[in-house]
């Protein structure tokens, strides 16, 4: 499986990412500048976590008029996997990729954290190894995490079972004391409707190397390393 | 050349709002400290930015339209946001 993880001004989560899928899972990994738009043929497209150009006037709002992400929208549009995590999942929003916003955090803080999540639907790429509502924990560090929408598009969500992980208690309830930052519907992560691009504000590429205490994250990777691999 | 230096500059004041259904923590915080001043009477706060962007166009229409559509792609996120604008001419044409 090809990845290609978009480098921007301010993004500091990228290597984690190509730590990830190139040290721990052997994948080939291309780091591919803002400025560049070819992806390198890549199956899986990473926009990572950080501050790209600074958060300047919104968080995500300059990065979707690069170039490389402009190639990440094709990609997309042409049915391919893309993970937007963190500001990632920000710009994604911000580029029409997904639905909603990201705002400011109800209480105003910048939360950084290790947060149980719910892991709402299975038959995806990103979670089929998973156990159906598994709870699992994953870091979680951000200022604009409140997950937005207007009752209508959050009634679609809902529907069409795009909301992938919710915000929840360690025994998996789903409440508002559980809730780090007042998105609506408890939403950490949802997906588009064909499920190839997902977005999500906890950091699974932190949870991946045994060293630093936690793997829940690593099974992500892994769900579209084994499509690809049935694929192939 | 003579048609670019003739076209008048427009001043926009551009206010973005956030939607009425949207929170406003921050503005809720400023509104808690002006409680804590004394100005009892505060009722709300809501935060909002100005922006102020100078351009040329042929005419304020144009202007205009070019300005919506800065806000609908770039200045503004309309999932979350409103805005309107003021605009001026700043200096008018140069009679060729």
């Amino acid at each position: 499986m090809n990845i290609s993880v978009i480098v921007f001004p301010g993004a500091n989560c990228d290597r984690d990412a190509a730590y990830v899928t190139r040290d721990l899972l052997g994948q080939p990994t291309h780091l591919v500048w803002h400025e560049e738009s070819d992806l390198q043929n890549a199956d899986l497209v990473i926009v990572p976590g950080g501050f790209s150009y600074g958060d300047y006037l919104r968080c995500g709002a300059i990065a979707r008029f690069s170039p490389a992400l402009k190639a990440t929208i094709d990609h997309a549009q042409r049915g391919g996997w893309v993970l937007g995590i963190c500001n990632g999942f920000q710009i994604l929003t911000e580029a029409g990729l997904l639905p909603g916003a990201l705002v400011r955090n109800r209480d105003l803080h910048f939360v950084c954290d290790r947060q149980p999540l719910r892991v709402e639907r299975t038959n995806l790429i990103w979670t089929q190894t998973y156990a159906d509502q598994a709870v699992i924990t994953l870091p979680i560090a951000h200022g604009e995490g409140c997950y937005y929408a207007d009752a209508e598009t959050l009634q679609s969500l809902e529907e069409h079972q795009q909301i992938v992980f919710r915000y929840s208690s360690a025994p998996g309830e789903i409440t508002e004391a559980a809730n780090p930052n007042g998105s609506l519907h408890n939403i950490a992560g949802i997906c588009n409707r064909p499920g190839n691009v997902l977005g999500m504000m906890p950091h699974p590429e932190r949870a991946a190397d045994s060293i630093l205490g936690q793997t829940d994250g690593l099974a992500l990777f892994k769900g579209v390393l084994t499509q690809s691999l049935q694929a192939a | 050349m003579r048609g670019a230096i003739a076209m008048p500059t427009y001043q926009a004041q551009i206010y973005v709002t956030l939607r009425p259904s949207v929170l406003d923590p921050a503005g809720t915080a400023v509104q808690s400290g002006l409680h804590h001043m004394g100005f009892d009477a505060v009722e709300q706060v809501r935060i909002g930015k100005y922006i102020q962007v100078t351009l040329m166009a042929d005419d304020e229409a144009t202007a205009r339209q070019q300005l919506d559509q800065m806000c609908d792609q770039l200045l503004t996120n309309p999932v979350i946001e409103n805005y309107r604008f003021d605009l001026a001419v700043k200096t008018p044409a140069i009679a060729p």
